[in-house]
């Protein structure tokens, strides 16, 4: 492909006179909770677009602050009466910021070659990685201007490494079928074993779980950091990668990723050659919440449950669980998670306040936009202890970081902070 | 008037010094969203915003205006449908937005004491674990203000059985335009009943021409034990508002008693996918609660009077989640009229119960007359109608046309003996209308009580009152008077 396609105009305008001004969004953008300005807020933001659209609101860096300040969670979509896809036009205007308007070095460095050369990519994750480790066994961290210091509170105590996964791994006796994996950039440095709990629970499903070598980053943080000619790159990767496999289903296990690989179908619209093709992968993509509410999964799940008494499960303390925006709001799973979760600890599930109010760390987010992160980290943080949870559970790897730091920093680290899949595969793994 | 460049710059340091640099909105880039609120046909952007975080910059807020000369307007989220926040000749918006805490919760004494800006379903949230709930829910509760409320005096549909805003709004701080801080009925910690004239009762619905509100003392109640919602499938709006006069009739209360007509439910049924048939008529949304032995018996009663009003069907929701997923329906139903046209005006008329069959009647010959589609969607039990006139604003001669079926329709309200808003307030929009609803001399007691609290005419200015002076470009109405 040839370098940025300028597409003119930038964005549809017909979907911004979807939006009838009635301010139903106001209330669930955690932004606008924050800041109370309603250019924070998605009908602020939807005015903004359109004033960028016809070249009435110039890119300047008021203008882009408020852009850049919106985190991506979609709640407002799933508050919107009128249908506006508010996470589509954001894309878009991003890209024609990120085409027209000069960041500082800095956020240039970041956004460019932090965020775009080195997390989708897992070599060069585990580099970056390096360092900071070092400065952490030299106990170096006090030396470190704040932005670092937090940047560095995110990244965990010790990577929880498992065993590589195999490009096919067998099913748990006879195979009924088999399943694609999506193993992730961010997820396949920092979450080894999560990716390992989702194939073991696959395997225990009685499917062949197929992860080929050759997919790559979901396109994510390219098409919400304003990058949309690399996002497309990534699908077309990815479609190319599983569509050769005639399979059914493909399994994802990060709800950002999840909803990105969902709407390849958009993200390719423009383009000929792909936009079926993509609209063909983007239909067998599946959370592994979703698919394991789905036909007999749940059953087999509960046969598999070990017996309470004699499994050495840690039962005390109550269970919680934090929507992933990007599962709750493009997605609309709510229920499935929690149907699980219920299944497994019954009464000890206790509802988080405002479980659907993003944690922060929005993909990148809390690199770029730090300070808005942390008060959401901090909002987050208050939620969570309200509770007396003793577990927190989720299904995105950026919530599992900021989570944990949060907690962390707040000096409640005993709080168990685990993705979906570890939990489940616990009540279950046979060998443990 | 819009300020003069010096008048402006000489401002904002000062905005920025009581409200922190940050807090105060002045860029035009930055200012266009508060043009207007959720009515859309008249726009003007105020001359700055602040968004203060407490009663004490409310106040040194006010002080600055008031010394200045300067207007002041309240607002809450902006989702006033009748331009009830309108900055019509420039001024200082005062934005309640970061004001949003529940400061306590008193449930010993069924009370929660609010900041202003707090929004109305956060309340709900916060002490629904303990079995409460704060009763008024308008439709827009997920987004508006408990200070947005009390200007308007809010309603919902639960308010058929429940009251509105003023029966569960026991007191409230305000500061008064000259900037004094006041506490009007009871306070926090307080007894119920004060003596004295009820000033919280006038400054309810008082559309934020008496001050500006920082502090609400509200009531909570016990959630019911339990509810029953139905819905009755009608083939014709006419047997579903006959069978709302016989259920009131019979001497039930239902907690709310809402009707949606057919291109409403087409609408919110490619919005929400529930399974509503598209050919029905009229769907009634019926709600009974209350101790659990009882609602049986009248829920059989209810049914009985649907069918002998030849509804096609009565469904009960099944389970809480179906319960949700109806009222998700009937309050976002408004929104969901973006997908059947880029504009729409509301009207928030009140007829007699009785009239309702006429009224609907009236509504669709007025929607023939002027070759518009005009869907309902309204609080049948108290007899309070929400025609939404489909509009793209585009085209102006359907924004003539818009506006004209709107003043019909509220002129007929005028004449079956009912008023001109039920709970939307009147704001810029229906200005035009008091003075065909109330006589001269209603309209000055009124203005005098008005005048008692803000003798400048600074607060919330242009709203409510017919002779408001207006500079803004009116053109609109100019073309349809033309």
């Amino acid at each position: 492909m040839s370098d940025r396609v300028e597409i003119d105009p930038f964005l549809d305008a017909n979907q911004l006179t979807a939006c009838v001004h009635c301010g139903l969004c106001l209330g669930a953008c955690p932004t606008y909770l924050e800041t109370g300005n309603e250019n924070d807020s998605p009908r602020g933001r939807l005015y903004l677009m359109k004033g960028f659209l016809e070249q009435t609101i110039a890119l300047t860096a008021k203008s882009v602050s408020h852009m850049d300040c919106c985190l991506g969670c979609r709640a407002c979509e799933t508050a919107c009466p009128s249908g506006v896809k508010y996470g589509a036009l954001l894309e878009d205007t991003r890209d024609h910021i990120e085409a027209h308007y000069k960041r500082s070095w800095f956020q240039w460095f970041l956004r460019r070659i932090v965020i775009e050369k080195f997390f989708p990519i897992p070599t060069r994750m585990k580099w970056l990685l390096a360092p900071a480790f070092l400065i952490r066994a030299l106990k170096l961290e006090g030396c470190l201007p704040t932005y670092f210091r937090n940047a560095l509170s995110l990244i965990p105590k010790k990577l929880e490494s498992a065993p590589p996964l195999a490009e096919i791994t067998g099913a748990v006796g006879e195979a009924k079928g088999k399943v694609g994996f999506i193993d992730g950039c961010v997820m396949n440095v920092m979450f080894q074993k999560t990716n390992y709990s989702t194939v073991q629970l696959l395997r225990h499903m009685e499917y062949d779980v197929v992860t080929p070598s050759s997919q790559g980053c979901c396109g994510a943080l390219f098409s919400h950091g304003g990058n949309l000619k690399q996002a497309r790159d990534s699908a077309r990767r990815n479609i190319a990668a599983f569509e050769k496999l005639d399979l059914d289903t493909i399994i994802i296990n990060a709800a950002g990723c999840g909803s990105t690989l969902k709407e390849y179908g958009h993200l390719l619209s423009l383009d000929p050659d792909w936009q079926k093709r993509a609209e063909a992968f983007s239909a067998k993509i599946k959370d592994l919440s979703e698919f394991l509410m789905e036909d007999d999964h749940f059953e087999k799940l509960k046969r598999l449950q070990k017996n309470e008494k004699t499994s050495g499960l840690d039962l005390a303390g109550n269970v919680t669980y934090h929507d992933a925006c990007h599962l709750a709001h493009p997605q609309s799973i709510t229920q499935q998670p929690r149907e699980l979760i219920r299944n497994f600890c019954g009464d000890r599930f206790v509802e988080l306040p405002e479980s659907e109010i993003c944690c922060g760390s929005a993909g990148s987010y809390n690199l770029t936009e730090p300070e808005m992160a942390g008060k959401l980290q901090t909002r987050k943080t208050r939620n969570i202890l309200s509770t007396g949870a003793k577990t927190v559970i989720t299904t995105n790897p950026g919530c599992l970081l900021q989570i944990r730091a949060g907690l962390n920093q707040s000096g409640n680290a005993p709080l168990r902070v685990g993705h979906l899949a570890d939990w489940l595969w616990e009540q279950i793994d046979p060998t443990n | 008037m819009p300020l003069s460049g010096k008048q402006f710059t000489d401002l904002i340091p000062q905005l920025q010094s009581i409200c922190g640099k940050t807090n105060v909105i002045y860029h035009a880039d930055e200012l266009r969203v508060y043009e207007c609120d959720a009515y859309t046909l008249e726009k003007m952007p105020p001359d700055a915003v602040v968004l203060p975080g407490n009663t004490s910059e409310v106040e040194a807020v006010i002080k600055l205006c008031r010394d200045r000369n300067l207007a002041i307007i309240p607002r809450g989220s902006g989702t006033s449908l009748s331009g009830g926040v309108l900055a019509v000749d420039g001024g200082v918006v005062i934005g309640l937005s970061r004001m949003n805490r529940i400061l306590d919760v008193d449930f010993r004494n069924r009370r929660a004491l609010v900041e202003a800006g707090c929004i109305n379903v956060h309340v709900t949230q916060a002490v629904q674990s303990e079995g409460y709930l704060y009763a008024p829910d308008p439709s827009s509760q997920f987004a508006c203000t408990i200070g947005g409320n009390v200007a308007t005096n809010s309603g919902g549909p639960h308010t058929l059985k429940y009251g509105v805003t003023t029966n569960h709004v026991l007191g409230m701080e305000m500061v008064l335009p000259d900037g004094e801080t006041v506490w009007l009925g009871t306070q926090p910690g307080g007894p119920e009943d004060i003596d004295g004239c009820d000033l919280r009762g006038a400054a309810i619905g008082s559309e934020g021409m008496f001050g500006i509100v920082t502090r609400v003392l509200l009531r909570l109640i016990k959630a019911p034990q339990s509810c029953k919602t139905m819905l009755g499938i009608f083939e014709s709006v006419d047997d579903a508002a006959s069978a709302v006069s016989d259920i009131i009739a019979a001497g039930i209360i239902p907690a709310a008693l809402e009707m949606m007509d057919q291109l409403i439910i087409q609408a919110v049924e490619e919005a929400y996918k529930f399974g509503f048939p598209l050919d029905a008529g009229a769907v009634l949304i019926i709600e009974l609660d209350g101790q659990t032995t009882g609602l049986s018996s009248l829920t059989d009663q209810i049914q009985d009077i649907c069918r002998n009003k030849q509804a096609r069907e009565v469904r009960i929701a099944a389970s809480k989640e179906e319960r949700a997923l109806i009222w998700k329906c009937r309050k976002r139903a408004f929104g969901a009229i973006g997908r059947l046209s880029p504009n729409y005006l509301t009207q928030d008329g009140v007829v007699p119960r009785s009239r309702i069959p006429e009224m609907m009647k009236f509504i669709k010959q007025t929607a023939e007359k002027y070759q518009l589609r005009i869907p309902n969607v309204f609080h049948a039990g108290d007899g309070n109608i929400h025609p939404l006139i489909l509009f793209d604003e585009k085209d102006k001669d359907q924004v003539k046309r818009a506006i004209q079926a709107g003043h019909d329709i509220l002129g007929k309200c005028i004449d079956f003996g009912g008023s001109i808003s039920g709970e939307h307030g009147i704001g810029v929009e229906k200005v035009d209308f008091m003075s065909r609803q109330f006589s001269p001399e209603d309209l000055e007691a009124m203005m005098k009580l008005r005048k008692t609290f803000d003798p400048d005419m600074r607060c919330n200015p242009d709203k409510c009152f017919p002779s408001a002076s207006r500079c803004i470009d009116f053109t609109l109405k100019k073309q349809i008077s033309a």
